[in-house]
């Protein structure tokens, strides 16, 4: 699948070689891992909480009716919404600015 | 009865939430025609034909076809919230928290939490790197033929699993709601389906999936405020009378008050969805890790022109999930506390009349009579036609893309040519739908999301995450790892309850979990990893050169197209 206009090849290796470049990549991908890890480490607990403790899921909350497993389960929906709302905001803010800025310096 | 509804919930549990093969689990008895429900729909039909017609007008290049020239991250998060929430989450979610409480809140997260995965480790390279297919990314610097050959393989597979579960589901579901034979909704379905692909590509099929995300979030919203008006905005209440229901229930089939009051606070707490936490854990990975490697989901972040709105579509898709599936919630403990003891609803043993997922529809008719009843039956039946259309634009695109255009004409095709080979192949993936529909109408077809699930993570996410993030990939890693995974996938499938005991009639299933994820991914992983550092073969050493220039325009967006360009 190439594209229809050529890359521009030495463009490409100086934007590579950069330090900036490096570190833009090294970071995004840091924190990309990092909140992978997070995802599958809470939701893995959340499941095993399930399927081991019953009982402490099923307890109410403050006397109520409500129970702490529907307070945690509406956790991990507004959680799952926030986790990628923290990665939108720091990809399209931070990291595209710094990729604009490499970009833009390098002709 | 209770005993057959809590068997067939079970059996339906594995591919629940996505299509609408929950529909087809109990007994389904068609309704009498319902003209308010067929009005609505026709309403609908009308207004996705007038967008279809006016797309038609601008699909002219095989870009347009595959991609719609590009819309806004907002707007596609709204048509991958509509891709992805089909109308048995709707009827199937609301129906299990209906009888079992917090149970379906389970099945919820799992659909919702795949998001974050694609998000952070494909979206933005994917979309730097591709143009029309996830295939386009997979191949980018491998030898084109195999990888390409495994890929379209293994999204007709995907496709087609989740197709005859959508089809099957919506006959059924039509049957119920409409009181249409089952033959007739199946080639109305299958008829519209085509016309929508066929005439206005994705352009129209993204404009049919927001339309239909915008219908099922109003008409959720719109009832949760009848429900939660009707407890004075308190889900506390909410939860108390919901107990009280379930209890004043129990106490009727003779129990203690004792053992009554431990039933009715039963639906507050996990129940018997999740017995074997290996089961459990390998679903939920099938879940979260398929999600991101559903051909049709991925095709969507070719649509949007740039990394940075590829990101914002998925969090709108995240956000516009979520809220549909905390709706849901609130729906189902709404119906227990609404409908429980209506006699026009349910039965004398608390069983729900017309089929076990009809919760919702008849909580839709206590709170805004026939009317809204017609409006909710409407939404749902638009709900299976959002999610067909855009499999089967999935489906053509891999036969027209990948098998037609790069594997047989080498990248040479002319893109008119390619275009004309893709309208065909919609014509015939529509024909093939309806005929599939037709044949496994008897037969047990929920397992079958679980499935196309279950092989999108074991045979596209492994070959999507190491052709990009893992420079020793090769070709022929890629190409058979992925086909070790899908196949692992499938066999363990095969030989496990739900097929060997459940269809072949075997005592014991060799392997005794209900989904393969948790060994076929890390078997996908393996398998590829393995054959590629075997590979010693000359064109290994090419993939591998070719890796730092990929990854560069994996990273940073240049030297690749927008949507528009061709």
């Amino acid at each position: 699948m190439a594209p229809s206009s050529p890359p521009d090849l030495a463009r490409e290796a100086r934007i590579a070689s950069d330090p900036r470049y490096v570190a833009l990549v090294r970071d995004r991908q840091r924190f990309s891992w990092m909140l992978t890890a997070i995802t599958v480490i809470v939701y893995t607990s959340f499941i095993s909480l399930i399927a081991f403790d019953k009982p402490l899921m099923a307890q109410p909350i403050a006397g109520g009716t409500t129970s702490i497993a529907v307070v945690l389960g509406a956790a991990m929906l507004v959680g799952t919404v926030a986790i990628c709302a923290v990665y939108v905001w720091r990809a399209n803010g931070s990291y595209d600015a710094r990729l604009a800025a490499l970009l833009e310096s390098i002709a | 009865m209770a005993r057959l509804t809590r068997s067939a919930l079970l059996l339906a549990l594995l591919g629940w939430a996505t299509c609408a093969d929950a529909a087809i689990s109990g007994a389904v008895v068609a309704r009498s025609t319902n003209w308010t429900a067929i009005l609505m729909f026709l309403g609908f039909v009308g207004i996705t034909l007038w967008v279809t017609a006016a797309a038609a007008r601008r699909t002219r290049t095989i870009s347009d076809f595959y991609t719609g020239g590009g819309i806004t991250g907002f707007q596609n998060g709204l048509a991958m919230a509509g891709d992805y929430c089909s109308a048995a989450s709707f009827l199937g979610i609301t129906s299990q928290i209906f009888n079992d409480g917090f149970d379906g809140l389970i099945y919820a997260i799992g659909f919702l939490v795949g998001w974050p995965i694609v998000l952070f480790l494909v979206a933005e390279k994917l979309r730097n790197l591709g143009r029309f297919t996830f295939a386009d990314v997979a191949s980018y610097r491998f030898l084109q033929g195999p990888v390409r050959s495994f890929s379209a393989v293994s999204t007709l597979l995907v496709v087609s699993f989740y197709l005859i579960a959508q089809m099957v589901g919506a006959g059924q579901l039509i049957q119920l709601l409409f009181g249409l034979p089952y033959l007739y909704a199946i080639i109305v379905v299958g008829g519209l389906m085509m016309v929508y692909v066929l005439f206005g590509g994705m352009r129209a099929t993204s404009w049919v999936q927001i339309i239909k995300a915008v219908m099922l979030l109003c008409g959720a919203s719109f009832l949760v405020f009848g429900v939660m008006s009707h407890v004075g905005f308190s889900f506390e209440t909410l939860f108390a009378r919901a107990v009280a229901v379930k209890t004043k229930l129990a106490l009727e089939t003779g129990l203690s008050p004792a053992d009554a009051a431990a039933k009715g606070r039963a639906i507050m707490g996990p129940g018997g969805f999740i017995k074997d936490p290996i089961s459990a854990l390998s679903f939920g990975f099938a879940l979260m890790l398929g999600t991101a490697g559903l051909p049709h989901i991925l095709m969507r972040f070719f649509t949007v022109p740039d990394a940075r709105e590829a990101r914002k579509s998925i969090l709108w898709a995240t956000v516009w999930i979520g809220y549909f599936y905390a709706l849901t919630f609130i729906l189902g403990f709404g119906a227990i506390v609404l409908i429980s003891f209506n006699p026009a609803y349910v039965d004398g043993a608390g069983a729900l009349l017309g089929g076990n997922n009809m919760a919702v529809m008849h909580l839709a008719h206590a709170i805004g009579g026939n009317v809204f009843l017609g409006f909710i039956s409407a939404v749902a039946f638009a709900t299976i036609l959002a999610v067909v259309a855009g499999l089967t634009l999935s489906a053509a695109s891999a036969i027209s893309h990948d098998i037609y255009a790069s594997v047989i004409r080498k990248g040479d095709a002319e893109p008119a040519k390619e275009l004309r080979v893709s309208r065909i192949t919609t014509v015939l993936l529509g024909i093939a739908a309806i005929i599939l529909g037709v044949v496994f109408q008897k037969q047990n077809v929920a397992f079958m999301v679980s499935l196309a699930f279950a092989l999108a993570a074991s045979g596209n996410f492994p070959v999507l995450v190491m052709s990009l993030l893992w420079k020793g990939c090769t070709t022929k890693g890629a190409a058979w790892g992925g086909a070790i995974g899908l196949l692992s996938a499938f066999g363990l499938t095969v030989v496990s309850p739900v097929i060997w005991v459940a269809v072949f009639g075997f005592e014991h299933a060799i392997f005794p979990y209900s989904s393969p994820a948790l060994f076929s991914v890390p078997a996908g992983f393996f398998a590829i990893w393995l054959i590629s550092v075997l590979d010693r073969s000359p064109r290994a050493a090419i993939d591998r050169a070719a890796y730092p220039a990929q990854r560069l325009r994996s990273e940073t967006g240049i030297d690749v197209h927008g949507p528009a360009a061709h």
